[in-house]
């Protein structure tokens, strides 16, 4: 079984993780036009090469950032996601911040 | 007939006949070039040859003819899936396979044995009666069947009560079947090349020419080409040629395994096939076991094959034929597929003029080969999409207008 390092819980079967994806920003709702908002919607790098992805030990729900080769099958490197994110994200609008 | 044998047999010289005509140099222009040589790219420029008059046409592949995914797919052709557009299309291309022999008069091992759709949730069940009726409603034949008709369709089927996922009803696709891969590619690129179109193996393509908003050419590793028109039909590779012409495609690329055991006596008539086992399995007239699996769980551009794959997909196929615990392997390989949002496929106009779409294949391209070819020559020789693949245009996207097949992709999800 191809073994990932998990951040968490050290070196894991690759069965139990799950991935959501590339790692990129959300464009701002209200500068985006329908063609952008859609091409963020359904477009996807495709990336021949090195990705930054988010993944999930799905054992204990832990979620973290791996880089690895799309054409060799490499993991080059996992890590917590708090070594790219330093902040809480808010995704709702501006006015709901104060709570 | 015999005398002709009988000639060929005393002759000194046993001349074998060329399919495919030896590589020239490239033209300096063409008023078609196809990217990709597969079964879609042969298939195209049959049909722009054969039916529309254009042979200043150009097939360009990478590698050699038919060596991706047409290589690689398991040759399932099945027109039940679960939206009128989708079934409309796939039935097509079930009609056209049925008279594509005497077409190309070329063997190809069409074997419309019917293909058998296993339900093991009521869930599935529900689906499959809507799957049936629309299918009927087409004029595709689907029937809902239940255990006994499943033990008389394949009575060597596990209908044991207490498996891990006990068998409770099927859908029963008549005009299912398989052909021979490799005859599709050679038959269409044969009766291509006869009538002018010229197939350019080892020659890849590094860049598209676009000036004012349309393509005017593609760079080759063979040097640059003029052209009126391109096509791209790179099953695998479809996002990544697409960005040579600046266009950003929704396609996730996943590698789908598949497996063929050693020949045993026949046994297997229908195919069978299992969504919530994320198997199928069928026979191939050489009597090996063609068994194919989901798409792998994570995006990758390679064709390895993996232990788990092959664990996870044998252990679902002995739950179904477990009397094949003790039969070997002989192979196993990867095919790299385009998947898309909506398990459909994209084909037609592209945001760059004279720039053409046959992308997003999945898991679901072989079966499509000639009414792709056929509908997508009708859109370059006039220019637009007709009515029958409208509904897969690129612009569905942006209008959030998909066409959902995912329940009806047998494994790949």
């Amino acid at each position: 079984m191809k073994i990932m390092h998990c951040p968490l819980n050290g070196p894991r079967n690759i069965s139990e993780f799950i991935t959501a994806g590339e790692v990129g920003e959300m464009p701002d709702p209200r500068q985006t036009d329908d063609a952008q908002w859609a091409a963020h919607v359904w477009v996807a790098s495709t990336r021949v090469g090195v990705v930054k992805e988010w993944w999930c030990h799905a054992p204990t729900s832990y979620w973290f950032i791996a880089e690895r080769d799309t054409v060799t099958d490499e993991i080059l490197r996992t890590y917590p996601a708090s070594e790219i994110y330093r902040e809480r994200k808010h995704f709702g609008a501006p006015e709901d911040h104060g709570g | 007939m015999p005398w002709g044998l009988l000639k060929y047999g005393l002759s000194k010289r046993y001349p074998a006949r060329r399919d495919i005509p030896l590589d020239k140099d490239l033209k300096k222009s063409y008023d078609v070039v196809i990217i990709g040589g597969g079964g879609h790219g042969a298939a195209l420029a049959y049909h722009l040859a054969r039916y529309h008059g254009i042979t200043n046409v150009a097939v360009l592949e990478k590698g050699y003819l038919g060596g991706g995914n047409t290589a690689r797919n398991t040759t399932v052709i099945r027109s039940n899936y679960i939206t009128p557009d989708s079934v409309r299309f796939y039935k097509e291309s079930v009609d056209l396979f049925t008279r594509l022999s005497n077409e190309l008069g070329y063997n190809m091992m069409f074997s419309q044995r019917g293909q058998l759709t296993l339900a093991h949730t009521d869930a599935s069940l529900r689906t499959f009666r809507l799957r049936a009726e629309v299918n009927k409603h087409c004029g595709v034949r689907s029937e809902m069947v239940d255990r006994e008709q499943i033990r008389k369709l394949v009575p060597c089927l596990n209908m044991d009560e207490d498996a891990r996922y006990p068998i409770l009803g099927g859908l029963w696709h008549r005009d299912g079947g398989t052909a021979r891969h490799d005859a599709v590619v050679w038959g269409y690129a044969r009766r291509a090349a006869e009538l002018g179109v010229e197939i350019h193996q080892r020659t890849e393509v590094t860049g598209i020419q676009r000036a004012n908003g349309r393509a005017t050419g593609v760079e080759t590793n063979r040097g640059a080409i003029q052209c009126g028109n391109v096509v791209q039909a790179v099953a695998g590779m479809s996002a990544v040629v697409a960005r040579m012409a600046g266009i950003r495609l929704p396609i996730r690329v996943y590698p789908l395994q598949a497996m063929v055991t050693q020949p045993l006596k026949p046994f297997l008539d229908p195919l069978v096939s299992s969504a919530a086992l994320h198997c199928y399995v069928s026979q191939t007239a050489r009597g090996e076991l063609v068994i194919g699996g989901g798409s792998d769980p994570y995006e990758l551009f390679s064709t390895r094959s993996t232990l788990e794959l092959k664990e996870g997909l044998i252990a679902h196929c002995l739950e179904l034929f477990p009397f094949l615990s003790e039969v070997k392997l002989l192979r196993q390989w990867a095919g790299i597929t385009d998947m898309t949002p909506d398990y459909s496929p994209i084909m037609g106009e592209s945001p760059v003029q004279n720039y053409w779409l046959d992308a997003g294949w999945g898991t679901w391209g072989f079966k499509a080969t000639p009414v792709c070819g056929k509908r997508m020559a009708e859109t370059i020789a006039n220019g637009k999409a007709p009515d029958l693949i409208r509904p897969f245009g690129l612009d569905r996207f942006s209008t959030y207008a998909l066409s959902n097949e995912a329940g009806a992709t047998a494994a790949s999800h």
